[in-house]
């Protein structure tokens, strides 16, 4: 049980410091929410690319796979496996279909959503 | 009353309103920390349910999107995201809530124009990024490979 508390602990601490990390770049700078999103599954891709993310996914368990910068770690495993199943036509599909979950899941909630509430169109 | 400087600063530092900014630190801090708290916690449940890993693994986000989404759509996601900034926005579930926000505001626009548009405003970017350096990354792995 103590060892769970670890796991949600290291969770928490690496989770929240990625979202710290973005909070300060709003505050501090004029970046949009779209850039900071699109900056985070890049680097996402660019730190798994170069070995430096999959150890921080051992440690933290979703405190690194939830945060965007987890979506561009699954499009880089993704990508990897592809290669490695595929050759150069597995660089173009597997990022994606590592991703497919998550992307499909937002699209069709997404859809579902719309229709079923109504929106509060900003005026 | 004899309040040398160092004393003074001391105080006024203990008792000084704390600055806007340590505020939205500390709350983008812990409710992005809880969010990721909740993901590991759906790895608890689901791994209690014999699901395997692999699956997991995808699970976990899609829930994540599921309750955003939900959240979202009875109007609640909002507030927390006001209060949480980055907290919330950058867990999975702020591309989630891009999604499902917009396109459900834009439902008068129409369900293709409207909806099946512009509900990528945000998450297009995203994904587009993500993917092209992917793709660079899978080309310089499989040339790094051969050489």
């Amino acid at each position: 049980m103590n060892e769970f508390l670890l796991t949600l602990i290291k969770a928490f601490i690496v989770g929240g410091a990625l979202c710290a990390i973005a909070q300060i770049f709003i505050d501090k700078t004029a970046l949009t929410p779209a850039r900071i999103l699109v900056a985070y599954v890049t680097v996402g891709v660019i730190l798994t690319a170069v070995g430096l993310y999959e150890p921080l996914v051992k440690f933290a368990g979703c405190g690194a796979t939830v945060p965007l910068t987890g979506f561009g770690y699954t499009l880089a495993k993704g990508v990897e496996k592809g290669v490695r199943q595929n050759g150069l036509i597995g660089a173009l599909t597997g990022g994606l279909t590592g991703a497919a979950g998550g992307i499909a899941a937002a699209i069709s909630f997404g859809y579902f959503f719309a229709v079923i509430f109504k929106g509060r169109p900003k005026n | 009353m004899n309040t040398d400087s160092k004393t003074y600063q001391a105080y006024a530092k203990a008792h000084a309103k704390r600055s806007p900014m340590a505020r939205d630190i500390v709350r983008a801090f812990w409710v992005g920390g809880l969010i990721c708290v909740i993901g590991e916690l759906l790895k608890l449940l689901y791994s209690s349910l014999t699901i395997p890993e692999d699956l997991i693994k995808i699970l976990i986000p899609v829930t994540l999107i599921f309750i955003a989404g939900l959240l979202t759509g009875i109007g609640v996601f909002d507030n927390i995201a006001k209060y949480a900034g980055a907290g919330t926005l950058v867990p999975i579930t702020g591309f989630a809530n891009s999604m499902i926000a917009t396109a459900m505001d834009t439902k008068s626009e129409g369900m293709i124009m409207g909806v099946g548009a512009k509900m990528f405003i945000v998450a297009g970017p995203v994904i587009v990024y993500g993917t092209v350096a992917s793709l660079i990354y899978g080309v310089i792995l499989w040339i790094a490979e051969r050489v």
